[in-house]
Order: C-alpha cells, then structure tokens, then sequence
C-alpha cells in the first residue's frame, strides 16, 4: 500500500472518528418515536402496547405491583417498571425516554421548563396516593418521640445533634458508640428531596458523612442491623425488625404515629403525595392506565402496599 | 547421602515454612472462596427448583422465579457476542496480520489496552449518550447490548491477538513460499491454530457480559417487565429486558419483604451460569491444547 | 501454486476443449474478488474496532471538558470535600472526600491483596507440583469470573455482619468491606500476571542457584525476586487499575458516606458509585450532568496512568 493511500485511510478513520465526536450532539428525541406504541391513533384495543415507567424508588414496589394487575385487566398492555430516583424519572421524561413518570416529589419549575423546551409540551401531573414519610430507629434503640427541630439539627449540614446523649438517649444496648449513625438517600432520590424541603430546610443542605443508601429498603434494613442508626423511609417500607418513632411537627406539640388515617387527615407532619407525570396529554393507552390506577382497583393496591389511597371524594 | 549438618537442616526447615507459608497464601484465596459459595448455595437451597427458573415473578417479585431475568440475560449476552466476537476477532487479524507496525498501530494498541481498563460506569455513560440518545435506538435490548459489546471487544481484539501471535511466523513463511495469498495464509493455517485460544477469550467474556449491571442499568434493563413463561422468543430485540444481574441488584436494594433465600437464589443461578459457562472454556481450551501439534 | 496450475491448464486447453480453461478463469476471478472483498471487510472491522474505542475517549471528554472553560474552579473541584450537586442554595462540587474514598478502599485492598496474590504466585509457580497447579490455576480463574454484583451481594448480606461482630463497630459498610471485596477480585489478575512474569525468567537462573546449593526459598527470594520484580509489579498495578475502576460492588458495600476515613470502619463513597448513583437523575447537559463526566474524565486519568505504566513495564519483561 503507497504512502497516499495509508494517509488517506488514517484521514479517513479521522472523519470518522470526527463525525462521532461532532455527532455527539444531543438529539431531540420525539417521545412518540422513543416509545413506539406511545403515539397515538391506537384505535385497535388488542394491538400489543408497551408503557415505559420510569422514576421513584418510593414507588417502585407500589408501579412493580400495579404493572403486575394491570396485565392481568388489559393483557395485551406491558407496562415496564424501572426505579432509579424521582430524578433518573424526571431525566427520562425530560429526554423523552419515558411514557410515565414517577415522582415521590413535585416537579420543579426548571425541570417544567426543560421539558417544555425539549418537546414542545408542558408535562401533566397526576397525584396517586400519598406516602407517609416514617422515621426508623433501632428496635433497642429507647427513644419514642422526637420533633421537627430535633430532626433538623441531627441532619442538617451545621446541625448541633452528633451524639444520642444530645437527645437525652442514655445508653442504647448493643451501640458500640455514641454516635448518632444517619442513614440518608443519594441525591437521585424523591425521598432525599422532599426530607430537605419538609425537615432540613430547603436553603440547607444535608451534614456530609450521612450512608447514603441506594433504594428505600436498605434504608431500613441497615437501621434494624446498626443499633445506633436512625433514617427515613416511606412507610410502606417499614418491617417487624425496626422501630418507628412517633413525629411532633414542634417541640411540646403531640407525637404522632404514621398511619394512613393521620396522613389523610394531615396530622402527621412529613408525608407527601405522590405524582405521576407524563409528558403533555397521555395517549389513549397511557391514559387507561392512569385511570385504572386512580380507580378503586388501583387504590386498594396502594394500600395493600402500605401506602395511603387517595381519600375517598 | 551426606549426613545433615545444622546449616543443612535449617535451609530445609526455612524450605519448608517458606513452601508453607506461600501454600497458606494460595489457600487464603480459596477458602474464602469455598466458604462464600457454600453458604451462598446453602441459603439459597430452599428456593432452587426448575420451577424457579421457568416462571415469572409474582407477588411483587417475592413469590414465582426468575424466568424473565434469566431470558433477558441469555438474549444480552447471545446477541452482544454476535456483534462483539466477529469484529473483535477480524480487527485483531487486521492489527496482527494486515497493518504494518507503525505509530498508527502502537496508538491502537495502546487505546485498546486501556479500553480494557475503563470502569464499567464509563461505558455505561457512553452507551446512554451514543446509542439511547443520539442514534434514537431508545432504552432496548439492542442498546444494551451494544454497550455490552463494546465493553467485551477490547478484551476480545487482545486475547484474540494473543493467539493469532503465538502462531510461529515460520508457518505463514511456509504459506507464503508455496504461493497463497494472505487471506488464504490466515483462513487456512493461521486462524485453525490460533481458534482454541481465540475461542476461549469470547466464552470468557460470557460471564463477563453476564454479570455487568451498571452498562444495562441505563441502557435498556428495567426492573420489571411480564413475559410468556417458557417461551425463549419472549423479547425482541427493540424491548426492554429484565436481567438476572439487574435483578439481583433490585432484590436485594428495593424489593421489601423478600423470602431471605430470594436474593441468595438469584445470585446462586447468575453465579452458577458464569462459573459452568467458565468451566467449560476452561475444559475447552484444555482439550484444544491437547490437540495441539506443536 | 496459481501460476503452475495456469500453465497446466493452458497445456490441456489447447488439447480439450475451451469450457475448463473458462471455469479455472472464471473461478480466478471470483477468488480475486472475494479475497478483495475479505480484506476490506477486516479492514473494516479493524477500522470500527479503533473508531469506538477513540469513540468513548472523545465522547466522554467532549462532555465533561466544557465545564472547564466556564466560570468553574479546578482547585475547588479537586481539593474541596463538599459535594452537593442538587443543592438549591449552595452548589458545591468537592471531589476530594471521593478521591478519598477511592483511594482508601483501594489502598486497603492492594495491602491485602498484594502479599496473598504475590505470595499465591509464587506458590503456583515454584513451589507446586503440576496437578496441584493445573487445579489451582483453575479455582483462580473461576475467583475472576464472579461477578461484581454478586460481590456486592456478598458484601451486604456476608461481611456487613461479620465486621460488625468481629471487630465490634457500628457498621459493616465501610472501608474495610470494600477493601476485601475488590482484593478478592483483582488477587486472580495479579496471580495469573505474576505467574508469567516468574516463568518468564530463565530456568537457567534457577539452576545456577541450585547448582550453588540454593533452597527453593532462596532462590525465590534472591533470585527470581528481583529478575521479575518488573513483572510484578505491573500485576500490582494491574490489580489496582481493575480495583479503582469497580463500580457495583463498592456501590453496595462501602456505605456510600461522603466524607473522608479516619479509619478503615468508617463509610466511604468512591469516584465510581458515585457517578452511578447519580448519572440517570442528571439531565442531560445540565451542569450536574457535565460535572458527573469531569469525575468520568478523572476516573479515565487514574486507570489511564495506571494502566499506561503497567504495560509499559511488561512491554520491558517481555523483551528482555
């Protein structure tokens, strides 16, 4: 081979590799291309759709088990559940790669307006149910009650609270220290969020040095093997192995349990709703589904997962 | 024999608290092993059953098997070994047989070396930009596996031109002082004695592909999709796909209330997958060395 | 060949009649054609082989070098511990408790790993017969071959309470959980790569020794030692690349805590788990996003060296 045709082919492979480089640009996908059953004029009920639900770790147990029934009510829909955090959700519905969303927090307003830039259509949010937000502490661990404030300082970046005698917890049996072990949720997280708008302070960040667990379930599960720990949790994530302590909304003000009763009528402080969003209008299939899920066949699923249902009108 | 003198026996008594000592170290690493895999085994015995791997999950993932993950496992790996083998193979017989050493090909050889070595959460952020995003192939099997793919190929271009060196040069002069083209060279004698170690280096990427979860997380594996139990033609190629290392992931950091032997289950079956895919590229290759006429 | 079987074929030609001298000419033609095409095919695949492996370097730094033309402090990046990506107030991007994370469950790791996998080579090397080898070369291979998720599942489910038990601390996820998993993983490379490197030096080295009345340990230790120490050494440093670029395992093992170890039972986040953790939230483009490949890019810079420097120092054992 002449030395031209070697420098044509190493100018070749260049452009190529150029090309690439260039063409890394981001694409605007069209959602109706990225979920190919997702655009619309679906008028044949058994034509085989696929709904992509992306999003919460909170609500992935309550979408896996909606999926499930749901396939049971309309066969020929298979609705695909992935977790990942309120905001790989979000990402998804932003890039176009998600037909829904789930969110265990509000949309916020830079998030509104990215998605409208990147498809044209404003987002429709859709409230399911709503969690309560449970506080978890180790079955040895005394303690009963704790308020708002408390729980601030123990989190918060600056907070006072390092050591469970800054409580007036004296001595939990099986502590090797101390020390007050929090147990948090990576910043991806719905959970993560919300607990810094409702507790921490949203001008605040989080005290570094908090596990920062992947998936709700490891949050209890690392608290009811670490007897010093305390965390958050949705409470339908709660097990026999672990304690909930009872929440003040201020110091002096009545402790009260989670439950689905005090969530529904607003007595207990942390819970929120939670949301599902698509983006724009929901296709004909998409929006069968959200129906079935606000319907009283959905519901009674949120609470058989150990969510709170949307109160009865 | 000479009679034992004291110098005598302190060197063979060093020589064998040394040969102790370095037997100890290889034991260190097996025990363990043993050890993790008995107790691994153990816990999930309760759980392992045909039944397990055919049906679906139910309940919530709690109760039923792990027929979809395990197809979708089978589906990533066949079909990024389809796309990685032969191009890793064929560049290899570009970089040994065809290109000329230059500084082209050292840059080559040293961009595929340290491919080898990029943290798998890199490939992952590629195959999201490259193939979920900018080529619009969406969330699928076909994206996934491409990122699969292109995490196995440096692997496979250097295992593959590792074999094709250990050929002797004198067999291709043979060749080529009898008339036969390149081409000819390599698909006659090169290629037939270099295929044991080429073969091994594709399975062993097998287990490789098998066990990746962070390449899939983003590219196309969800946490729960339902399939047709027992039919292996269940996904296409433009679907999502549950995967058995995915779902271990999940079990063990979402799934509440999980049977204990659940998460040990599914990772005894991924295990015992990789390790016989393994052991036979092991058997394999061994066989194929015995074969060997040189 | 092609040329005697031509002249064979010209002799019979003129004797028998012309539809064989057309088939041999018709068949040399195919097989020019085809041997033509073949080559551009591997040519091809040579070419696409090196384009995506150019492909994710170009990739990877077009997303993340953008952040540093901007109004963005390196220093700050580099050597600050606080990191809080999804602040609403105050957006700090501090690696350092990161690169600490990384770099003590891979220190910790290497001091585990290093002298069993060392040692483990030279067992396999000198000091077994050759059943025992085969077997135990075989056992290693299958130690490689677990995947890191499993690993990581070892890791929450095994060693998170035997740490707790055995040295009495608070939490199992930490330092040292991580570290034994990753020494587990990369110990087969080193074994394997130190196992050539041992084979590599001449038999003729051992048997002067021996010939000098040497034992095996001696020789091992005086000899063979330092003729490989090359070797080694990039088996070391090829057990640390594998050990800094794993992502599962030590996402589930090691806490995820951002904060820098004052000891190895104190939690920690590495440079890898967190940009798994966090990359499927960013939205694409967004300064988070451009941030998360900056930490890809710091990632690829430490294998890179790494790795750079392990097959430089082969590249010398092998030649010499």
């Amino acid at each position: 081979m002449t030395k031209y045709a070697h420098a044509l082919r190493i100018g070749g492979v260049a452009l190529l590799a150029l090309g690439l480089f260039g063409a890394s640009c981001k694409k605007k996908i069209d959602p109706s291309e990225a979920t190919p059953a997702g655009s619309g004029a679906a008028v044949d009920d058994n034509k085989k759709e696929s709904i992509q639900n992306i999003g919460s770790d909170t609500m992935v147990n309550l979408a896996q088990a909606w999926a499930e029934e749901y396939s049971k009510v309309a066969p020929n829909v298979s609705v695909e559940v992935s977790g990942g955090g309120s905001g790989v959700g979000i990402a998804a519905l932003i890039n176009g790669t998600a037909s829904v969303a789930n969110a265990s927090r509000r949309l916020e307003p830079e998030e509104t307006e990215k998605a409208k830039k990147q498809s044209g259509k404003e987002p429709k949010e859709f409230m399911v149910g709503y969690d309560g937000l449970a506080i978890y502490v180790n079955k040895q661990n005394p303690i009963e009650e704790i308020s708002l404030e408390d729980l601030a300082e123990i989190y918060r970046e600056g907070g006072k609270f390092n050591k469970w005698s800054d409580l007036g917890v004296k001595g939990i049996p099986g502590a090797k220290s101390d020390e007050i072990i929090r147990i948090s949720r990576q910043n991806n997280s719905g959970t993560y969020q919300y607990f810094r708008e409702a507790v921490v302070g949203k001008k605040n960040d989080y005290k570094a040095g908090s596990l920062d667990m992947n998936g709700s379930k490891e949050v209890v599960e690392l608290v009811a093997k670490t007897a010093g720990a305390i965390g958050y949790s949705g409470l339908g994530y709660a097990t026999p192995d672990v304690k909930i302590v009872k929440v003040a909304k201020k110091k002096g003000e009545p402790a009260i349990v989670p439950s689905i009763a005090t969530v529904l009528d607003k007595t207990y402080p942390i819970s929120r709703p939670l949301f599902m969003y698509t983006p724009g209008e929901p296709d004909r299939a998409v929006h069968k589904y959200l129906e079935w899920i606000m319907s009283d066949a959905g519901q009674k699923i949120v609470e058989k997962t150990g969510y709170v249902p949307l109160s009865k009108k | 024999m000479f009679t034992t003198t004291p110098l005598i026996r302190k060197k063979q008594r060093n020589e064998l608290i040394a040969k102790c000592v370095f037997g100890g170290m290889a034991l260190a690493m097996i025990v363990p092993l043993i050890v993790i895999v008995t107790y691994l085994v153990v816990r999930a015995a309760p759980l392992l059953s045909w039944e397990f791997l055919t049906t679906n999950p139910s309940g919530g993932m709690r109760h039923g098997g792990i027929w979809s993950a395990l197809l979708g496992t089978v589906y990533l790996v066949t079909v990024s070994l389809l796309i990685a083998a032969p191009v890793g193979v064929l560049a290899a017989v570009y970089l040994n047989e065809y290109a000329r050493e230059s500084l082209f090909t050292r840059i080559i050889n040293l961009a595929v070396v340290n491919l080898a070595g990029v943290p798998s959460i890199v490939h992952a952020l590629f195959g999201l930009g490259a193939f979920v995003l900018f080529a619009g192939i969406g969330r699928s099997i076909l994206a996934a596996s491409l990122t699969l793919a292109i995490m196995t190929l440096p692997v496979i271009v250097a295992s593959t031109k590792e074999a094709l060196a250990a050929v002797p040069v004198s067999f291709r002069e043979a060749c080529w002082n009898v008339g036969a083209t390149r081409w000819q060279t390599i698909r006659g004698i090169v290629l037939p004695n270099s295929i044991s170690g080429i073969l091994t280096g594709v399975i062993l990427q097998v287990s490789r592909t098998a066990g990746e979860t962070a390449p899939i997380m983003f590219t196309g594996a969800v946490f729960f999709k339902k399939i047709e139990e027992g039919d292996p033609f269940a996904y296409s190629i433009w679907d999502q796909c549950m995967a058995l290392s995915m779902h271990l992931f999940t079990i063990t950091t979402q799934v509440t209330e999980a049977p204990k032997a659940l998460p040990y289950a599914t990772a005894v079956v991924l295990l015992g997958a990789v390790l016989s895919v393994n052991a036979s590229a092991i058997a394999l290759r061994s066989y194929l060395r015995s074969r060997k006429k040189w | 060949m092609k040329q005697e079987v031509a002249t064979l074929g010209s002799a019979a030609r003129s004797r028998t009649s012309e539809a064989p001298a057309q088939i041999a000419a018709r068949r040399r033609r195919v097989e020019a054609v085809s041997e033509r095409v073949l080559e551009w095919l591997i040519r091809l695949c040579g070419v696409s082989a090196i384009l995506f492996v150019f492909g994710i370097f170009f990739f990877v730094f077009r997303e993340g070098v953008g952040l540093l033309f901007g109004d963005f402090s390196l220093r700050k990046f580099l050597f600050s511990t606080e990191w809080y990506p999804t602040s609403h107030s105050n957006v700090r991007y501090g690696v350092l408790a990161l690169l600490a994370g990384t770099a003590s469950v891979t220190v910790t790791a290497m001091l585990i790993a290093v002298p069993f996998g060392l040692g483990a080579a030279i067992f396999v090397s000198e000091f077994c017969g050759k059943r025992t080898k085969e077997s135990l070369k075989v056992v290693i291979e299958l130690l490689a071959a677990i995947p890191s998720v499993v690993w990581g599942f070892i890791g929450i489910s095994v060693m998170n309470p035997l740490i707790q038990d055995v040295f009495h601390v608070p939490v199992g996820l930490n330092v040292l959980n991580g570290a034994l998993l990753l020494a587990l993983m990369s110990v087969p490379i080193m074994v394997s790569i130190g196992e050539d490197a041992l084979k590599a030096v001449p038999d003729s080295f051992r048997e002067a020794a021996t010939a000098l009345g040497a034992t095996r340990w001696q020789v091992v230790y005086k000899v063979l030692v330092p003729a490989a120490k090359n070797g080694l050494l990039a088996a070391v440093l090829l057990g640390v690349g594998r050990a800094v670029g794993e992502t599962m395992a030590v996402l589930m093992a090691t806490g995820h805590a951002v904060n820098i170890p004052h000891s190895v039972f104190d939690p920690v986040r590495t440079l890898t788990a967190t940009i798994a953790a966090e990359l499927g939230e960013a939205s694409v483009g967004s300064p988070h996003y451009q941030v998360l490949f900056l930490v890809g890019i710091l990632l690829f810079s430490i294998t890179f060296v790494v790795n750079l420097s392990a097959d430089l120092i082969v590249k010398g054992v092998r030649k010499g």
